[in-house]
């Protein structure tokens, strides 16, 4: 309180004071009897100094000399913007005795020397001060205004009794000044000034007279003249509650001046005193203050003794021990004094111990040997690779010298890395796969030791134009047909590679079947619709005039069946050609094949409804279909060489049917995409099947309905396969050109499975239109191999 | 018949695993406690075999501990520790929040602290296993040793990892068990046989580490308050194992010759000891003070038959090793300035060699660049200022390829400003099949005991070149005698063509016999027999059987690469020597 009232003397003679800070004081006073003493002391001067300066506000009461504050505060916080009219009251004054500048002055020289004594005191404050003047400027307008109401007032009254020449000093301050914050000059109050825009007044005075405007509003152009010649223009401010223009003097301004420029408003007032420590650590000869000691600074305290004891009896007890002396850690001692040499690494026996680090190699040297420096190709390679697919982890590098060996960037990287491999990475213990890739390759006999087998190519039957979709050989062995997309149909001779005979048809030869029985000469051909049997004359004799005869010979039945098929017996012109039987059929006919016996033929037809499949009966010209329903699509039939048995492959699967019986016996599934060929073994239990997804599958029956081996020996797509009759061969032909021969044993102890060994690939088809071979067919006789191709040529293997 | 239907997952596999979060919530830990206690306890995941079965028919990556692993951990006393921990911070940070700093003393003279000695012996049961994993720890120590005492990690940490470093190295010479090193652009790898097992490790080089950003150090760290601890007891072990003081001691005698004038120069006062030790250069006080040699001799066991083959070899390599430890005795060497100190002081020592520097490079220099009796002096600069007449001037290279060669090379390849043969990397043994840098076989020839016959080679190469450019100016004459004779030839010929031409191409030629190449034939049908038998191969060995013949076709392709590449780099090299020889 005391530091307060202190303070606010000096702003006050500083003219530095806010209307705030003047509540305070009010209060301040009526509390503190003391300080209004002191108060009053003070009153003493500054009457003296402000009794020069405007005599009627000398001799004022505390609360008057606040409200003059206030009026200086209302300046200093306006003194950026001129359009405050605060500052009309030291106008006035200078309009009212214009001869006493010179006074003012010596007031003011007063003023600052009494500045000077309190500053010293309050050297503390000013900053604070400095920081609530600034809050005034933003936040207390109205405050102002209301002080400069006030302030007004007190002039007025001031001018009045400068009128008189002499105040009377401390004269009926009170008679006037009801509130002391309001500007009495005008009694309008806190109003907007517009209101009075169209009235000849702007207000009352205290006695309630109207105030009136000056008779003439100056306008812009005495604004504009005022500007011009007025050289006080400048420091001239417009007061809008008397309407009267204020001049500020030059003090003023050089406050405003001060103050705009961030310094305090006394020019006097020194920022960087020497700070003076009363309370400092040393120990002064003078006590501070001099109040006595206390008494209970020289009695023992009893709680601290309470305290004490408590903890002297907590000692005796044993409840607080002294403090343990701490322990240097890291005491190295033999920890494995008595280790136990049958201890488990790890505890327990899935333990993995880390790897250890790979060692570098040649490349990670400071000066490996050139060959392991990259090229920079494969600098450009290694930097475009992600940094996991980097072989190597760095680049090598190559220094002439070890102290040009800077820094490796990457090695705190690097051992972070291994951390992490250490704790987050899941080990396993992985067995190393260490074969010899020889001891992988199945030791197999050796084919030298499985001859025969054909090995050479030695012959080509060249003639056709197109590719040879089918070839047969005759049961002798000794001729050879086949049938091409030149719709012809060829006949060679086998050992000589001499076409025999060209036959034409009428259409593109699908398949072509040599009738087995060798007391018959036919062969099977069909194209198109039509099955045509045709007698080649490649015999003896008198075989094919038997075989003409036998088909002569056959004599229509009575009561005719309706047939699924037409049997005509050709026109002249293709008897001459060969020709004796034609059956035509309904769709366009895929493949024919033989009845070991020779007299029936089964043809399979491209249809997708039951009729797939027709078995005929040369000698009694009479056709069936067998089966009732469709069970998918045909792809190719074939007899069984012994039993009544007939084998039915599908896209998938090939099933066995009893024709006896009229039973379906077994469905092998092939496990491929879709049968192309297939073959029955001559002893009829086992059965390949060719696909096109380049598979080879050998069932055996009596094993299982799934293959018992599938090959993949090919590297596309099979067309044709063929067993071989007396030797334990079996050849398959693909798209990919080559024809592979392997040797199929077929053992009678049911107990041994058969024994498949590839023996040879034979090459010698050059592919076109990515066509290979197309069909294969083994000698009757001899372990010869044939293949038909679509370079249009027949190979013959030996 | 009946009984209860058996659930799945609740027994096999999927009740040995356990996945991380479990494990985690069943140790009450958090996350990064969980990983600290792994890192600790040398935890890790396990990989199952049936990753489904485990995941209870789930495929999500997920990583598996060894349920018997945590179960272990469950009753670990850092746990406690950690939890311990946890509240001491909470106790902290509430005491700083409150502003009671005598709270906060109290607190931080309190705070909880855990020792890892008995993690040690667990996870190393015996004295050997702990050796047999102390390649990381070595690698981590020597790596945090060379950080700056700011930031990253305790001043504490490093100056403890210092310290076992250089008691490490003290060690290694004491026993002289260095065998290999190897300059890599990363850093110095070191190969030492301790107790029968190699411990490879990597110093790096010594400058200041360029702390990356994406690296925690606090997983570091932790390795590393583990590995110091493991450090520490096996340095104690191993110096008593060998009869010396630990913590290590100068020997008196070295003691009062290390004494300088101006040792505080060097050093402040708690460190110069520190700072002494890690000078390598003086030896180490022993308990008992035993005789200098004190290698026992093989007892000679009667030997019959193999056995004795195999002892003889024993013994030969004995002999070498005994040998490669000596390979530096009675050599003297000095260090320039210029030459990093430590690594080089470090394998000289370790090889009996006497080592000094300048004595402003470190403390702990024996004797001056003066010395008259110095045999060797290391730089690493293209040319010396003052030269003595009796040493040897050497690159540091030289040190490391003596010990990686086990013999004292020829040091003219190594002499300042020479260009450098290459640095082999001493950790390669190759296989048949591998690639052979050219340097290895020399080298290996220099094992042998054969002379280099370099010099005559090439001169020989150069005599053949040069034979073959006159050669070639012969032909280049031959040509031009001959021209006008094949001229007339070839106008012969192409008449004969012509003639030939007009006639009729039916002609019987008389057929020529093939000589069958036997070899050749028989190669094939083997090679044919081994085809055929591929394709009877089962689907699963054949993918094996395609994975070997790849992987060894691709080695054979890298060092067919590499010899390609050492070849036309040897040809650009002569061609460039040819060029200059022409200029002069």
């Amino acid at each position: 309180m005391h530091a307060v009232s202190k303070s606010s003397e000096p702003r006050k003679t500083a003219k530095m004071s806010k209307s705030r800070e003047k509540n305070t004081k009010r209060r301040v006073v009526e509390d503190d009897e003391d300080q209004l003493d002191l108060f009053k002391e003070n009153k003493d001067e500054a009457p003296q100094k402000q009794v020069e300066k405007d005599g009627p506000s000398d001799g004022e009461d505390s609360d008057d000399s606040d409200s003059e504050e206030s009026v200086f505060s209302g300046l200093e916080d306006s003194g950026s913007d001129s359009e405050d009219s605060e500052e009309d009251e030291e106008d006035f004054e200078e309009e009212a005795s214009s001869g006493d500048e010179n006074q003012g002055e010596g007031s003011s020289g007063l003023k600052t020397k009494q500045e000077l004594s309190f500053t010293k005191k309050t050297q503390g404050k000013p900053q604070r001060e400095k920081l609530l003047v600034k809050e005034k400027t933003t936040a207390g307008k109205t405050v102002v205004l209301k002080g400069v109401a006030k302030d007004n007032g007190t002039v007025q009254g001031e001018k009045k009794s400068k009128g008189q020449a002499i105040p009377p000093p401390q004269v009926d301050e009170y008679e006037h000044d009801t509130s002391d914050e309001e500007d009495i000059r005008n009694t309008v109050g806190n109003v907007p000034m517009e209101w009075y825009q169209d009235y000849p007044h702007i207000g009352y005075d205290l006695e309630g007279k109207k105030i009136f405007k000056p008779i003439r509003n100056k306008d812009e152009l005495d604004e504009f003249l005022d500007k011009m010649e007025n050289p006080d223009y400048w420091r001239t401010v417009h007061d809008k509650m008397t309407s009267t223009d204020i001049r500020l003097t030059d003090e003023q301004i050089s406050l405003v001046h001060r103050l705009q420029s961030g310094q305090f408003g006394d020019v006097n007032f020194n920022e960087y005193e020497p700070y003076i420590d009363f309370f400092s650590g040393e120990t002064m000869i003078h006590p501070v203050t001099n109040r006595p000691q206390d008494k209970r600074s020289f009695i023992p305290s009893l709680i601290e003794k309470e305290k004490v004891s408590k903890m002297v009896h907590a000692i005796k007890m044993g409840w607080i021990k002294p403090r343990k002396p701490k322990e240097s850690d890291l005491q190295f001692y033999d920890l494995w004094a008595k280790e136990d040499p049958n201890a488990i690494l790890g505890r327990h026996k899935m333990h993995v111990p880390a790897p250890k680090m790979k060692l570098p190699g040649h490349e990670e040297s400071y000066n490996p040997p050139p060959e392991y420096l990259l090229t920079e190709e494969e600098r450009l390679a290694w930097e475009q690779q992600d940094p996991e697919d980097r072989k190597l982890s760095f680049l090598p590098q190559k220094f002439s010298c070890l102290r040009s060996v800077p820094a490796y960037s990457r090695f705190i990287h690097e051992r972070f890395e291994r951390c992490l491999d250490l704790y987050l990475c899941p080990r396993q213990r992985k067995m190393r796969v260490n074969v010899d890739p020889e001891d992988l390759i199945p030791k197999l006999p050796k084919p030298r030791d499985l001859q025969p087998f054909p090995t050479i190519q030695s012959l080509i039957y060249r003639g056709h134009s197109s590719l040879v979709r089918c070839i047969s050989l005759s049961p002798s062995g000794q001729w050879l047909a086949s049938g091409s997309d030149d719709c012809t149909v060829r006949l060679w001779e086998v050992s000589t590679g001499r076409c025999m005979k060209t036959v034409e048809v009428g259409g593109a030869v699908r398949s072509i079947v040599w009738n087995p029985n060798p007391a018959i000469c036919l062969v099977a051909v069909c194209f198109n619709e039509t099955v045509v049997l045709l007698n080649p004359y490649l015999a003896d004799k008198l075989v094919y005039n038997a075989t003409d005869q036998l088909i002569a010979s056959y004599v229509e039945p009575e009561e005719e069946r309706p047939q699924p098929v037409q049997w005509q017996v050709p026109e002249i012109e293709d008897s001459d050609k060969g020709f004796r039987l034609i059956i035509t059929h309904p769709k366009s006919v895929k493949q024919v094949t033989w009845h070991s016996k020779g007299d029936y033929l089964a043809s399979v037809l491209s249809d997708n409804s039951n009729m797939q499949v027709l078995i005929h009966q040369v000698s009694k010209r009479r056709s069936q279909n067998p089966f009732r329903k469709n069970k998918g699509l045909v792809q190719c039939v074939s007899f069984h060489p012994i039993r009544p048995y007939f084998f039915v492959a599908s896209q998938r699967c090939v099933r066995v049917y009893n024709l006896i019986k009229q039973e379906l016996m077994k469905k092998l599934m092939a496990n491929c995409k879709w049968i192309s060929s297939m073959a029955i073994h001559p002893g009829g239990d086992n059965v390949i099947c060719g696909s096109y997804d380049s598979r080879l599958s050998w069932f055996d029956l009596d094993l299982s309905t799934k293959p018992y081996k599938v090959l993949r020996h090919h590297k596309k797509a099979l067309r044709g396969v063929a067993f071989h009759k007396n030797y334990p061969l079996f050849a398959s032909g693909s798209d990919d050109g080559s024809v592979i021969v392997c040797h199929g044993m077929v053992y009678n102890d049911l107990l041994q499975n058969p024994l498949i060994v590839p023996v040879k690939v034979l090459k010698g088809h050059t592919l076109t239109h990515n066509l290979g071979v197309l069909d294969v067919a083994f000698h009757p006789t001899q372990p010869w191999v044939f293949s038909s191709g679509a370079d249009a040529t027949i190979r013959l293997f030996t | 018949m009946g009984g209860q239907q058996q659930k799945k997952y609740e027994r096999g596999s999927a009740t040995n695993y356990i996945t991380r979060n479990k494990a985690r919530k069943k140790l009450s830990l958090s996350l990064a406690d969980f990983r600290r206690l792994c890192i600790l306890k040398g935890i890790y995941p396990h990989e199952p075999k049936h990753k489904k079965k485990v995941n209870k028919g789930s495929t999500a990556p997920r990583t598996f501990y060894l349920l018997k692993d945590i179960r272990f951990l469950l009753h670990e006393p850092i746990v406690g520790k950690f939890r311990e921990y946890k509240i001491f911070v909470r106790k902290l940070r509430k005491a700083y929040g409150k502003g009671e700093w005598a709270g906060v003393q109290r607190l931080r003279e309190n705070k909880p602290s855990y020792k890892l000695d008995h993690v040690v012996k667990e996870r190393y049961p015996t004295f050997i296993d702990a050796i047999r994993d102390m390649d990381d720890a070595l690698s981590m120590c020597f790596l945090f040793s060379t950080f700056a005492r700011t930031g990253k990690c305790h001043v504490q940490t490093i100056q403890l990892c210092r310290r076992l470093c250089v008691e490490w190295m003290n060690y290694v010479i004491a026993s002289r068990s260095l065998r290999k090193v190897f300059l890599s652009i990363k850093g110095i790898y070191y190969q030492a046989d301790v107790l029968g097992q190699l411990v490879t490790w990597l110093v790096p080089y010594q400058f200041a580490h360029n702390h990356p950003t994406d690296v925690d150090y606090r997983v570091m760290a932790t390795f590393t308050e583990f590995y110091t601890t493991l450090l520490g007891f096996i340095n104690f072990r191993l110096y008593h194992s060998i009869n010396l003081a630990y913590p290590p001691k100068l020997h008196s005698k070295s003691e009062t010759e290390l004494k300088t004038e101006h040792e505080e120069d060097y050093a402040m006062e708690s460190e110069s000891y520190l700072e002494k030790l890690s000078a390598l250069s003086a030896t180490l006080s022993r308990v008992i003070s035993a005789p200098e040699d004190e290698d026992a001799e093989l007892d000679h066991f009667p030997a019959e038959g193999e056995d004795a083959e195999a002892l003889q070899v024993r013994e030969k390599q004995q002999k070498g090793l005994d040998a490669q430890k000596r390979l530096f005795e009675g050599l003297k060497f000095f260090l320039s300035r210029e030459v990093p100190r430590e690594p080089l002081a470090f394998v000289i020592r370790c090889f009996g060699g006497q080592v000094s520097w300048d004595q402003s490079l470190c403390m702990g220099s024996t004797y001056n660049a003066t010395d008259e009796t110095i045999t060797h002096q290391v730089v690493d600069r293209p040319n010396v200022d003052k030269k003595y007449i009796n040493r040897y001037y050497v690159q540091p290279q030289w040190v490391f390829d003596c010990v990686n060669g086990k013999m004292l090379l020829p040091v003219e390849d190594y002499f300042p400003g020479v260009t450098l043969p290459p640095h082999l990397s001493p950790f390669m043994e190759e296989k048949d099949g591998d690639y052979v840098p050219p340097e290895k076989l020399k080298l290996m020839a220099l094992q042998r005991g054969e002379k280099p016959e370099e010099e005559p080679e090439e001169e020989e190469e150069e005599e053949g070149d040069e034979a073959n450019a006159d050669e070639d100016y012969d032909d280049d004459e031959e040509e031009m005698d001959n021209k006008e004779v094949r001229d007339e030839k070839s106008l012969k010929m192409i008449e004969k063509q012509r003639s030939q031409e007009r006639a009729v191409s039916v002609m019987v030629t008389p057929g020529k016999v093939k000589a069958e190449n036997k070899m050749r034939l028989e190669y094939e049908e083997k090679a044919e027999e081994k085809h055929l038998a591929i394709m009877m191969m089962k689907k699963k060995e054949k993918y094996l059987y395609d994975k070997i013949m790849f992987g060894k076709r691709r080695t054979v392709r890298e060092a067919n690469k590499l010899a390609a590449k050492r070849k036309a780099h040897d040809e650009t090299l002569k061609a460039n020597k040819k060029k200059k020889g022409k200029k002069d």
